[in-house]
């Protein structure tokens, strides 16, 4: 019998022939990673471990994208410890503000991330390197603390469930309306502790940024890892990031799946989540009559050029609706440099949008717009659980970019085809 | 390990680390600090009920979403002796391993059980006593890889352990 290319990656990396569900290994990471939340605590229990050194400073990644720039003497400080961490450590790659921004869009863009290879990370969105055919799953601080000493971690191998996408896309349909209506399908709990294998021809057909998009939110069903075969689209993507060697792998014929699920992409439109869950999606024409306060374009989901692309491509020539703010954040200072010298700041900043330096912040409810009581906000992020962006009687309307700007314009949720 | 006596909160499904510790205490690692908002956007009055000793019990996924472990840090730092769930999160159920926070799995008792009930847990066994309905449960016994991490206390002693046989 077959493996998959979760089973493949996590046999490669713990000396194994080859492993099956269930199976617990111990195995070596190619990548350790850690923000400005996660990592202050992995710091205080590594030097709990009395390790002295790290396994492989090469191998560690610190980015400072969550409370940054600093919002407060607290977030201030847990930078500080991080800075002074990776100093002492000959840490690298610590990327600090201006050098970095958010890292899920950031490491794959600074080549750090490559098919084949096992990457764990304090933060549950670390799942977002599937996109680029590796194993990354997210975890804790203290499995952060203890794999930087040890070079490894101790992790159960995941049934698979492959979900296959067939059919074309519509108009403006892209990575986070497949997405977000795999989860309605699934439910938020849907692939607990199970890999979500994403194929099909919808997918070979599908830019990285959409393929980044989908994978980030793996998570969002439950799941322990997303990933996807790595195919030409992924080489060339590989080719302009670094130069370095990396070995593929894709599923046998002949891999069990605990599950298959086939979805006609031709049949789905633009797709909202509405409060208080991500499996709550719908086309957005069945959401109803929604006012929005803001619209935030950006995130590890939905920061990428390609989404900054869309949005303009529905803001140019247009005004935000004078009851919204709009705030759009690339993801990080090169898609941020890109998005000026494409002329897109201009868009933003004359349809009355705020162009942010990269930061999590708005996600999940830390700065750069957080919601008051009773506000309500449509995102490009990945939750909209109680008080997520804010208070906890405001809400969250999870959509693509695309949905995002026109509801900007509209003042309520709609798609950009309502656009006069 | 020893029997664990206290008082049942009940939760319901998908109960998420956001509501269990809002984003805006991260920029703490302070475990009273984060004790004192534990479950604020889901419960504000949890902090103001919860006794040492007592049991949050809750359905599916509890401790979906983010990563955090000031999650678990923050219920363990409320005096929480155990959570049960009918399934947890999978970054959720390792971080309360890792911190110390007893994490059973058990669907008959996240069924069955109600708020103001009084449970006695036997962690060893993972026998679960409802004192107030006279039902016991059992729950599921962890895998034994990860029995031998918290036989040594924890992952932080289990590491260093491993450490010191390299």
């Amino acid at each position: 019998m077959g493996s998959t290319i979760t089973e493949k990656i996590l046999a490669a990396h713990s000396g194994e022939e080859q492993v099956r569900p269930g199976q617990f290994v111990m195995a070596r990471l190619d990548l350790m990673l850690g923000n400005d939340i996660t990592a202050p605590i992995a710091i205080q229990e590594f030097r709990k471990l009395g390790a002295g050194k790290l396994a492989d400073a090469a191998r560690v990644v610190l980015v400072a994208d969550h409370g940054t720039p600093n919002k407060d003497i607290e977030a201030a400080e847990q930078c500080r410890v991080m800075r002074e961490f990776s100093r002492e450590h000959g840490v690298e790659h610590f990327f600090d503000v201006g050098r970095g921004g958010i890292e899920h869009a950031l490491l794959p863009e600074e080549g750090l991330v490559a098919p084949g290879e096992c990457i764990l990370g304090a933060d549950s969105h670390t799942c977002t390197y599937g996109a680029v055919g590796a194993f990354a799953t997210g975890v804790g601080s203290t499995d952060l603390a203890a794999a930087m000493a040890t070079g490894d971690c101790w992790l159960r191998v995941p049934e698979s469930i492959k979900v296959i996408y067939r059919g074309a896309l519509k108009p403006w349909v892209g990575g986070k309306d497949l997405i977000l209506y795999t989860i309605g399908r699934l439910g938020v709990a849907g692939a607990l502790y199970q890999a979500l294998e994403f194929c099909g021809e919808t997918i070979a057909a599908l830019p990285m940024a959409g393929r980044f998009t989908m994978c980030n939110m793996a998570i969002e069903a439950g799941a322990k890892n997303g990933i996807m075969a790595p195919d030409a689209i992924t080489d060339a993507f590989m080719h302009s990031v670094t130069s370095r060697a990396y070995q593929t792998m894709t599923s046998d014929a002949d891999a069990e799946y605990a599950r298959v699920v086939e979805i006609d992409c031709s049949k789905i439109d633009l797709q909202v989540s509405v409060p208080h869950l991500p499996e709550n999606a719908r086309p957005v024409g069945e959401v109803g009559e929604v006012r929005i306060d803001q619209s935030v374009i950006g995130s590890c989901t939905n920061g990428r050029i390609e989404d900054l692309r869309m949005a303009a491509e529905v803001l140019k020539g247009r005004e935000v609706h004078p009851e919204v703010r709009l705030i759009v954040i690339p993801a990080t200072p090169r898609i941020h440099l890109q998005a000026i010298r494409e002329g897109l700041a201009e868009i933003f900043l004359e349809a009355g949008g705020a162009l942010s330096t990269p930061t999590c912040g708005p996600c999940l409810g830390l700065h750069t717009g957080v919601l008051a009581k009773g506000e309500r906000a449509v995102s490009t992020t990945n939750r909209n659980f109680v008080g997520r962006m804010g208070h906890p009687e405001s809400e969250v309307y999870l959509a693509g970019p695309a949905v995002a700007a026109a509801s900007a314009v509209l003042g309520r949720i709609a798609g950009p085809e309502e656009l006069p | 390990m020893s029997a664990l006596h206290g008082r049942v909160h009940r939760y319901g499904d998908n109960v998420n680390t956001d509501v269990i510790i809002p984003a805006r205490y991260l920029t703490t690692s302070d475990v009273a600090e984060l004790a004192a908002h534990c479950m604020e956007d889901l419960d504000a009055e949890f902090v103001k009920r919860v006794r040492p000793g007592d049991m949050i019990v809750a359905g599916e996924n509890f401790g979906c979403g983010s990563s955090r472990e000031h999650a678990p840090l923050a219920i363990k730092g409320a005096g929480v002796g155990c959570v049960i769930a009918a399934r947890f999160a999978r970054i959720f159920f390792r971080n309360a391993i890792n911190v110390g926070l007893p994490a059973l799995v058990c669907p008959e008792a996240a069924a069955k059980i109600q708020s103001g009930d009084e449970l006695v847990i036997d962690l060893g066994s993972g026998r679960i006593e409802n004192r107030t309905q006279g039902e016991s449960y059992q729950a599921e016994p962890f895998p034994k890889f990860l029995q031998q991490i918290i036989a040594a206390g924890g992952l932080v002693p289990y590491t260093r352990r491993r450490l010191a046989t390299r």
